[in-house]
């Protein structure tokens, strides 16, 4: 898959598909927004430097909240941090699910009923009573271990779509060529069969980042991560956690609830339209 | 007749062997799992929060404290004693007092809260199952129709946000801005329980918030499965066949298209009922209702372990009995599964 190619790929489904155009377009200016916390006035974990409560002006876009926070740059690093979290999950949990899915798939026998059982026995684990018993254990989480424990558990659905791709592809004619033709099981995987992975690679990558930053989110409203680290999920926990509703502050919890929607929808009909891309017959099922 | 209650007979003791499998390899674990995390003695952190609260303790009653904290933990002797005690005591119905309230046994904190998260789940669980299960079904039959694709892109817009923010978003619209229904709790404070009009009304006040964003969530993830099972079912021989008998909608629509579908959705549906743990622990968080999850989430909070492995234990049971549920219904909705142990 080169880069040209996937230019192509995008380039069509953003004729034809209006559901791709307008989440790209939506998915991109949120992008552009969580690039400009770089260059934020403020340090996030700081507060109290700018007067509390304020409403939208032309100095604060997005309102102060309570705690003398200027929202619009709180709203920028959210956005970054969620999205970082969220690609770290997916790297990590891609590559256990490419790795296992191939080896369960190209091995057969033994090896693939371990590592199935394996899966299937991830697959069943309850993960939100297990994430808030990590939490009493650990105390103190970081972002990144937590994004390490949520790839932990973001693998086996992924890997089992990998394993029956693989499945299928050992039984086609070009993998008997290339073995006569004397590649070796390494030159077969990376060069035969990576490409035809890759695509499932990548429209798992965004239902994964929908998982895992939905969790994250429920997490942080419950008071379970580090709560000074501006994230999509800590800064509606802020806001629920002061009443922003109540005492009328409703910028304070509208603009994080928009962004989250915004985010969460725009990322999941990216998925839907490249899945109904690649497969047109199955349609999107997303966890 | 005769032979068929045998089979049912023996499949049965199967199943339930397999269950109560289940449960003891659960109550096994939920037993060691406190027993082998290091730095977690429930006995040694009730007292040093005792210590850091600042009251000065002689130290012989600190000993004597400690002695009589692992006797209500049931930490004394041996592991194997240990187990015993427990497996004893679980058996008449003790599971030790709460710590976080104590003296109050975890018994009366948990059968105190299970109704709520019990009525809550199992009311919302079957009302969007239904409404799903036949409005997935119709959808499929008739794609083009007007509702069928504004339910489609409802159920499709609702789907990827987090369970989370749409309660909270129903929260603030109906509780804060609209003040229609009240902000949390599971009835109005100063109404005693019982069964009156009033008390009646005030449940259903303060439950058809929670109630909604369940239903709503559950309806369109229901839908989009069933739509999703049918649409294959559809374009089978046997339903054009059943049309060019020209048998009428209703009948095909039943009969044809929706029945092979069944299994799948009832074992959906039957291992959600089996939630109580986590199924609607957001839920009650996020109205403030006087749950099964609330009351996990504050037990973990306080590090209430009596409490936590009580709930726990719970939720293994329930799991279980679940699951004991799709095994015995299953053979009645799909002919294919038969009760001599396996498929054919």
């Amino acid at each position: 898959m080169s880069p040209m190619a996937v230019l192509d790929v995008t380039k069509r489904l953003f004729k034809h598909d209006i559901r791709f155009r307008l989440s790209l377009l939506i998915f991109v200016i949120l992008l552009v927004f969580a690039v400009l916390s770089v260059f934020s006035p403020y340090d996030p974990r700081s507060s109290y430097y700018v007067p509390i409560n304020r409403p939208p002006s032309l100095s604060h876009p997005l309102g102060t909240n309570g705690r003398g926070q200027d929202l619009f740059w709180m709203m920028a690093f959210a956005l970054k941090n969620s999205l970082i979290f969220g690609l770290e999950v997916a790297i990590i949990s891609r590559i256990i699910a490419v790795i296992v899915g191939v080896i369960a798939g190209y091995k057969g026998g033994i090896a693939d009923q371990v590592l199935i059982f394996l899966c299937d026995s991830f697959i069943v684990l309850p993960i939100f009573p297990i994430l808030i018993f990590l939490k009493l254990l650990t105390r103190e989480m970081s972002l990144s271990t937590l994004a390490v424990v949520l790839a932990l558990f973001g693998w086996p659905w992924d890997a089992r779509l990998i394993r029956s791709q693989v499945l299928s592809l050992r039984e086609q004619k070009f993998t008997i060529t290339s073995i006569f033709s004397g590649e070796n099981t390494w030159e077969l995987i990376f060069y035969e069969y990576l490409p035809h992975i890759l695509p499932i690679v990548f429209a798992t990558t965004i239902n994964n980042m929908l998982w895992s930053l939905g969790l994250e989110i429920t997490l942080s409203v419950l008071g379970l991560t580090s709560l000074d680290i501006p994230t999509m999920g800590t800064i509606t926990y802020w806001a629920v956690q002061q009443q922003a509703m109540v005492t009328g502050v409703w910028w304070w919890i509208l603009f994080p609830i928009v962004f989250i929607v915004l985010l969460f929808t725009s990322l999941y009909f990216l998925f839907v339209s490249m899945t109904d891309f690649i497969n047109p017959r199955a349609r999107a099922i997303a966890r | 007749m005769g032979s068929f209650l045998k089979f049912f007979f023996k499949y049965f003791v199967g199943r339930l062997a397999v269950c109560l499998l289940v449960i003891f390899v659960g109550v096994t674990i939920t037993f060691l799992i406190p027993r082998l995390i290091p730095g977690a003695n429930p006995a040694e952190t009730a007292v040093r929060r005792l210590q850091m609260a600042g009251s000065y303790l002689p130290p012989e009653s600190i000993e004597k404290m400690r002695d009589e904290l692992l006797k209500l933990y049931g930490l004394e002797g041996s592991m194997a004693q240990q187990y015993f005690n427990y497996w004893k005591e679980l058996l008449k119905g003790n599971l030790g007092p709460s710590f976080a309230s104590f003296p109050t046994p975890v018994i009366t904190l948990i059968s105190r809260s299970l109704p709520w998260t019990v009525g809550l789940l199992v009311l919302t669980s079957i009302v969007s199952w239904v409404i799903g299960t036949i409005l997935g079904g119709i959808a499929s039959y008739r794609s083009n129709t007007l509702w069928v694709k504004i339910f489609e892109m409802f159920s499709n817009a609702v789907r990827p946000i987090p369970y989370y923010i749409f309660a909270l978003t129903l929260l603030i619209v109906f509780a804060y801005i609209l003040r229609w229904f009240p902000a949390g709790g599971a009835y109005q404070i100063g109404i005693e329980p019982s069964l009156s009009w009033a008390f009646f009304k005030s449940v259903v006040q303060h439950g058809f918030l929670p109630a909604l964003s369940l239903i709503i969530i559950g309806m369109g993830s229901w839908f989009l499965n069933m739509r999703n099972l049918t649409s294959n079912i559809i374009h089978e021989d046997f339903v054009t066949f059943a049309k060019q008998m020209k048998l009428k909608e209703p009948l095909i629509l039943r009969n044809y298209v929706m029945k092979p579908a069944m299994p799948a959705q009832l074992t959906g549906l039957a291992l959600q009922l089996g939630t109580v743990f986590s199924g609607t622990i957001i839920t009650e968080i996020v109205f403030n209702y006087p749950g099964l999850g609330t009351l996990a989430f504050t037990a973990i909070m306080q590090s209430d372990y009596n409490l936590v492995m009580g709930i726990t234990l719970c939720s293994i049971v329930a799991v279980a009995l679940a699951t004991l549920l799709v095994d015995l219904l299953l053979p009645f909705v799909d002919p294919r599964i038969q009760y001599t142990g396996g498929a054919t």
